[in-house]
């Protein structure tokens, strides 16, 4: 674990890339979601074409201690597909916007997919073995003769190359008139929810024909809706919390036990305005675009347009920490509010406790050490392909004169986006991903 | 989805101005960059309307930004001055053009079956009851901050005049569905070909007092300025004007 080592900084180094290497990016294959497993031995990315693509972890290899297993395609499904809603006339897109993965209770695994309407459990198992012998069919499934059968025999299970099934199990849907932006599994693992743009719902797992508004937030006056739900995830130990965010930068803490619609906050999580800061692009960059607990659940984090905070559950008034993540962007607000990129929604994620990693334009991404306080900024590109050879941090230059190496805020390339990062849950292996993209990088072993 | 360049006007990118010809001039007033990002959000919001499924998010947060902008324009005065610039009848034309087709956007998310727009609005868990008894704030409302939301996601909900305009309206959206994409963008091409120009349509709605159809682009009347939004047969008449224009198109 980083710190435990005596506070060393990570080494990052490259060890795969994964997707396609044209410059032309098909639209299909953007990358919508990215997340680990809970022992972080398979790694799932759904993207805008309604796929989900598990990667599996090989295992160690003792000879070669230098580096971790690698990651391949264990099983790719179509999980959605587009649709058209006849009542409204609109189509559904495909795109999966969340993935969420069961922890493991038996051989096959599960995970939550979701697009904008419809959440799916999906059940991935290994078949390894097929029964042979029958008695009343050939091996190529065709009935034989039943006067032909002379003798029984029992038939016996024997191997067969590897497969892997996606099949689905229940599917959760009518249950959104707006788009679903988060969905998030429950500490008693039962229970789930999912969230749009004004609700909230709370579904328990075996139950698809029925669900419970927990948040709802639609004025009775639609011409009075000023504010949206962003994000929501629920608290990794306290099985009825749960926290969700909102355009205007709040978040607010709510308990289930305290009533059937939790309309009114347990607390409500907002910094204060910076007067010297304001614009009219405060409220947008104020948004927040994802919310994330730390492990314990103490701390959460937050994503907005040019940080990234971090906030004690304890204290309501302001964040703990605050990390810039590109604040040479100020100055150009207009200019992204122009081309619509201060609309972009950056995911950020923890490695657990003291180190986080969120996602930036040119395909830099950043990471913040809570300890040290020190961060970094780096690349994902084909042309850093070595494996284990250490990423080169990058820096932007705000203003002035340029230094080498430096790259302009003016020679950033803003349609390569970094939206979506994941960290191993146990060991120092991230996952980024670029538009169409899956970049994976390891630290450096000794 | 990307609106063309502001150059220049923009609040931002102001080392870009020195060492050019255009920063020999001034730097853009306050004012002027300000009505810029008001054209900027008007045109998004109704950019927003032809999507298949606008992002509700974005909506709220470009809504909430024209509602900022008003209150402060209200508050410093700056509205009553635009009130006091005239027009011609040509910009009224386009302005009408942009009115219509922001109009027939949501006339199809009343409910006809044609592919291509969506309404926030129709919760499939029934509460449509509930929702009919809301209505849409007519002309005659003056709260600016108040009425713009109302185009932007409350499609539900006719109009009073709403009903003589049906069938024309009809007409122009078959006419504009049986469009390629291509000319279907050119009609909005027309409409943003400069922000100058957005700011004559925008003078220009002021002016008339006739013009009460399109809820978004009444939210910037002067609240001297009562807007009568019944004068059915003129409309009328000005539609079959604009359905000639399309049609011709």
């Amino acid at each position: 674990f980083l710190g435990a080592g005596g506070g060393n900084d990570i080494q990052w180094c490259f060890s795969q890339v994964k997707g396609a290497v044209d410059d032309d990016v098909a639209e299909a294959d953007i990358i919508s979601t990215v997340e680990f497993n809970h022992s972080g031995e398979l790694l799932a990315t759904g993207d805008k074409g309604g796929r989900v693509v598990i990667f599996q972890q090989e295992q160690e290899n003792k000879t070669q201690s230098h580096s971790r297993g690698e990651y391949n395609v264990y099983s790719t499904f179509q999980s959605h597909e587009p649709e058209f809603d006849y009542l409204k006339s609109l189509e559904i897109e495909e795109k999966i916007n969340k993935i969420r993965w069961l922890p493991q209770k038996n051989a096959a695994q599960f995970l939550l997919s979701t697009n904008d309407k419809t959440i799916k459990l999906w059940k991935i198992s290994e078949r390894d073995k097929r029964p042979e012998g029958y008695n009343l069919k050939e091996e190529d499934g065709r009935y034989r003769d039943p006067t032909t059968v002379t003798t029984l025999r029992v038939p016996v299970f024997r191997p067969m190359d590897l497969m892997v099934e996606a099949s689905p199990r229940r599917i959760f849907a009518n249950a959104h008139t707006y788009h679903i932006n988060s969905i998030s599994i429950n500490s008693d693992y039962e229970t789930y929810l999912s969230a749009d743009d004004l609700r909230i719902n709370l579904w328990h797992l075996e139950i698809t024909d029925r669900s419970f508004n927990i948040v709802d937030i639609k004025p009775a006056n639609m011409e009075e809706l000023t504010e949206v739900i962003t994000a929501a995830e629920f608290h990794p130990n306290s099985c009825s919390t749960f926290v969700y965010s909102s355009s205007k930068g709040t978040i607010r803490l709510c308990d289930m036990r305290a009533s059937a619609l939790c309309d009114r906050h347990s607390k409500l999580f907002e910094e204060p305005e910076d007067p010297s800061n304001r614009s009219f692009f405060s409220e947008i960059i104020s948004s927040i675009s994802d919310v994330k607990f730390s492990h314990s659940g103490r701390y959460m984090m937050t994503r907005d347009y040019l940080s990234v905070k971090i906030w004690d559950l304890n204290m309501e008034n302001r964040p703990v920490e605050t990390y810039q993540v590109h604040e040479y962007l100020r100055s150009k607000l207009c200019s992204l509010y122009e081309n619509d990129c201060i609309f972009d929604k950056f995911e950020c994620c923890w490695n657990g406790l003291d180190i986080v990693m969120t996602g930036s334009y040119n395909n830099f991404f950043r990471m913040f050490d809570r300890n040290t306080k020190r961060d970094i900024t780096l690349e994902a590109s084909r042309e850093n392909n070595k494996p284990r050879t250490v990423l080169k941090p990058r820096k932007v230059c705000a203003s002035g004169k340029r230094k080498k190496d430096e790259i302009s805020v003016d020679s950033l390339d803003f349609n390569k986006k970094i939206l979506h990062t994941a960290w191993h849950p146990k060991e120092n292996i991230i996952a980024v991903a670029t538009t169409n993209n899956l970049y994976i990088f390891q630290d450096k072993m000794n | 989805m990307f609106v063309r360049g502001l150059k220049r006007k923009c609040f931002d990118g102001e080392e870009d101005i020195e060492g050019t010809l255009a920063g020999i001039k001034a730097i853009p007033s306050y004012n002027l960059q300000r009505q810029s990002l008001l054209d900027m959000s008007l045109v998004k919001l109704q950019l927003c309307h032809m999507l298949v499924e606008p992002n509700l998010c974005r909506s709220v947060l470009i809504a909430n930004t024209v509602r900022q902008i008003q209150e402060e324009m209200t508050q410093d005065g700056t509205w009553q001055m635009i009130n006091t610039q005239s027009t011609g009848q040509a910009s009224l034309d386009r302005l009408v053009s942009t009115d219509i087709l922001c109009r027939s956007s949501r006339e199809q998310a009343e409910g006809k079956h044609v592919p291509g727009y969506g309404t926030f609005n129709k919760d499939f868990e029934g509460d449509q009851g509930q929702d009919s008894s809301e209505t849409m704030s007519t002309a005659s409302s003056v709260q600016a901050p108040r009425n713009l939301p109302s185009n932007v996601w409350e499609m539900e909900n006719p109009q009073e005049n709403k009903g003589n305009f049906q069938k024309s309206l009809d007409q122009i959206f078959e006419t504009l569905e049986n469009k390629s994409p291509n000319s279907v963008e050119d009609l909005f091409s027309e409409v943003d070909n400069s922000y100058y120009d957005l700011d004559t349509m925008l003078t220009g709605m002021m002016s008339n007092t006739k013009m009460g159809h399109c809820d978004g682009l009444e939210t910037f009347s002067s609240p001297t300025n009562t807007a009568s939004n019944s004068n059915c047969k003129s409309d009328l008449n000005e539609l079959d004007h604009i359905v000639e224009i399309l049609v011709e198109s």
